[in-house]
């Protein structure tokens, strides 16, 4: 498959739109855990990006450009602790891609391996934190063996997401380790972390998006 | 919950705009970035830059302690978010006078990574920087695992300390290093009993009973150690004191200054009653108060509830204590 640059930006907008829609949702889910404001700091962030996509980034061709402008801009909208994780994110991914115009089954294996690793990198967190991690990191274990077996981006993908979908459940069993949830102990247990939910969001997204093509 | 606002999305840049509006003569937005803000006034060069930032919604924390004798600049974020690097990066731009820069801020995550991030950028253009983190929540995490323990109304004593010192022209490191000692000395206990609510959700950010309160609840509504019901003032600053004291001992005839934060809706009546309590048990010990502070210091919008904070005092941090400061929010002669 082939993805272009057009479509790539048109990928980030559905994005934008799903966080729209689960804004609440995640709000609820973070004011068991936290201070209730993950969905209002995603929809803020994913806004601005929105705005780039539409003006800025409207004809551009480079998919690294692309990426990177919207790590740097949902960094500036948001700060917060999922700014610079995201952000780091999409400047890695942005830059196993840079310069493409296309994108192959080759290079999105690349540029989700590469964004994955960014945010690892960036948080520290480990499976079983209870973070974004524990469904960005089956995600990315499940991606990498089913790329090379497959030499299918959509097939491995597919299991990627399944992989991140499970990890995002089994938050709900988690204790918090890691971020403001952490001071809640046992008291954590039951809820699922609102951080591994908007991670799923983004990764189902692109499932979508590819199988609608 | 019934807020007096326009349109949710912009509360900060309101407020901003209010604020600069407000006081021309202490603070002014930087052109390159309307979340950074510095004093009006002019510093001397080889000053070390006092750096500090955080989430909106903890006003008079943290844009109302830049001014004479605490901070050069402040970053804003979002509300109860960390500010993004380049608010942090044009503050610290703005305020070295060629000593570096002191960041002071929380330990939170978030701030963590935006902080560093702003820090190794400054680096890159040849400023140095040093960070102290205030961690000062005695319910955030168990005193084996101070390292991850979170800042909240302690965090003034760091900016009043630090601020001090700069303006008497220590260096970058000594200041860095009373900073430190500071919030190194300092601990707090909050309680909440009613929620607050963000401006985006108009939802309170967490339950409690009509007769309950929550121990050790944190400054964003992040639930505390446990739940109880409601009991006598006394009875409640008893139980934050002897959390306190257990976390730090404090021998007979030792000085420590005393803070009774509000989290923004509770009545000074109060706080001066918590106060007298916790005044009670500190005499009774020999312990000797040298300064008191009892007002809204560090809140959490409309949160009831108050926290408070001892930092234990030696000759050094006393007279940073004593040194006057002149902010929009803070004032001493």
């Amino acid at each position: 498959m082939k993805i272009t640059a057009a479509e790539f930006i048109e990928y980030f907008k559905s994005v934008a739109e799903m966080i729209e829609r689960e804004k609440d949702y995640l709000c609820e889910l973070d004011r068991k855990l936290g201070d209730g404001d993950h969905g209002v700091t995603m929809s803020i962030g994913w806004q601005a990006v929105n705005q780039k996509l539409n003006n800025e980034l409207a004809d551009e061709k480079d998919c690294g450009k692309i990426s990177s402008t919207i790590g740097m801009t949902f960094l500036n909208a948001v700060g917060s602790s999922v700014g610079p994780l995201y952000a780091t994110g999409f400047l890695r991914g942005g830059k196993a891609v840079a310069q493409k115009s296309e994108l192959t089954d080759q290079d999105l294996v690349e540029f989700w391996i590469a964004f994955i690793n960014g945010v690892k990198d960036r948080g520290q967190a480990k499976a079983g934190d209870k973070t974004m991690i524990d469904t960005l990191e089956p995600a990315l274990i499940a991606l990498q063996d089913n790329a090379e077996a497959s030499q299918n981006f959509t097939n491995a993908f597919n299991e990627a997401v399944i992989e991140a979908e499970r990890g995002m459940k089994s938050t709900i069993e988690l204790v918090s380790k890691i971020g403001r949830s952490s001071r809640l102990g046992d008291r954590s247990i039951g809820v699922q972390d609102p951080g591994a939910t908007s991670a799923y969001f983004i990764l189902s997204a692109f499932l979508k998006f590819v199988k609608e093509l | 919950m019934k807020k007096l606002i326009n349109d949710p999305t912009y509360v900060v840049e309101e407020m901003l705009d209010g604020y600069v509006k407000a006081h021309p003569n202490y603070i002014k937005v930087l052109p390159e970035n309307d979340r950074a803000l510095v004093t009006a006034r002019t510093t001397r060069e080889g000053k070390v830059g006092v750096l500090i930032g955080g989430g909106s919604g903890h006003e008079p924390g943290f844009l109302g302690y830049v001014g004479d004798g605490m901070a050069d600049g402040v970053a804003v974020g979002n509300i109860f978010a960390s500010p993004p690097p380049a608010p942090i990066l044009e503050v610290t731009k703005a305020i070295d006078k060629g000593a570096g820069v002191v960041y002071l801020y929380g330990n939170y995550a978030g701030d963590v990574m935006n902080f560093g991030m702003a820090a190794e950028l400054a680096e890159m253009e040849g400023i140095n920087v040093e960070m102290v983190l205030g961690n000062d929540d005695v319910a955030s995490a168990p005193k084996e695992e101070k390292h991850r323990r979170r800042g909240i109304a302690g965090e003034l004593f760091v900016f009043k300390t630090a601020g001090a010192a700069a303006d008497l022209g220590y260096n970058l490191e000594d200041v860095a290093r009373i900073a430190r000692k500071a919030n190194e000395n300092t601990r707090s206990m909050g309680v909440g009993l009613t929620p607050c609510s963000l401006p985006q959700t108009g939802k309170p950010s967490f339950e409690l009973g009509e007769d309950e309160m929550e121990i050790g609840l944190g400054h964003h509504g992040e639930p505390g150690i446990r739940k109880a019901k409601l009991q006598k003032a006394d009875i409640v600053a008893d139980e934050l004191v002897a959390a306190i004291l257990e976390d730090m001992p404090l021998n007979e005839g030792e000085e420590v200054a005393v803070l009774v934060n509000g989290l923004g809706s509770t009545p000074r009546m109060e706080l001066y009653i918590m106060f007298r309590k916790a005044e009670q048990i500190l005499r009774e010990k020999g312990i000797k108060i040298y300064r008191s502070y009892v007002g809204d210091y560090i809140t959490s919008l409309e949160m009831g509830g108050c926290s408070i904070t001892i930092i234990k005092l030696d000759g050094e941090l006393k007279t940073m204590l004593d040194y006057p400061a002149d902010c929009p929010m803070f004032v001493q002669k």
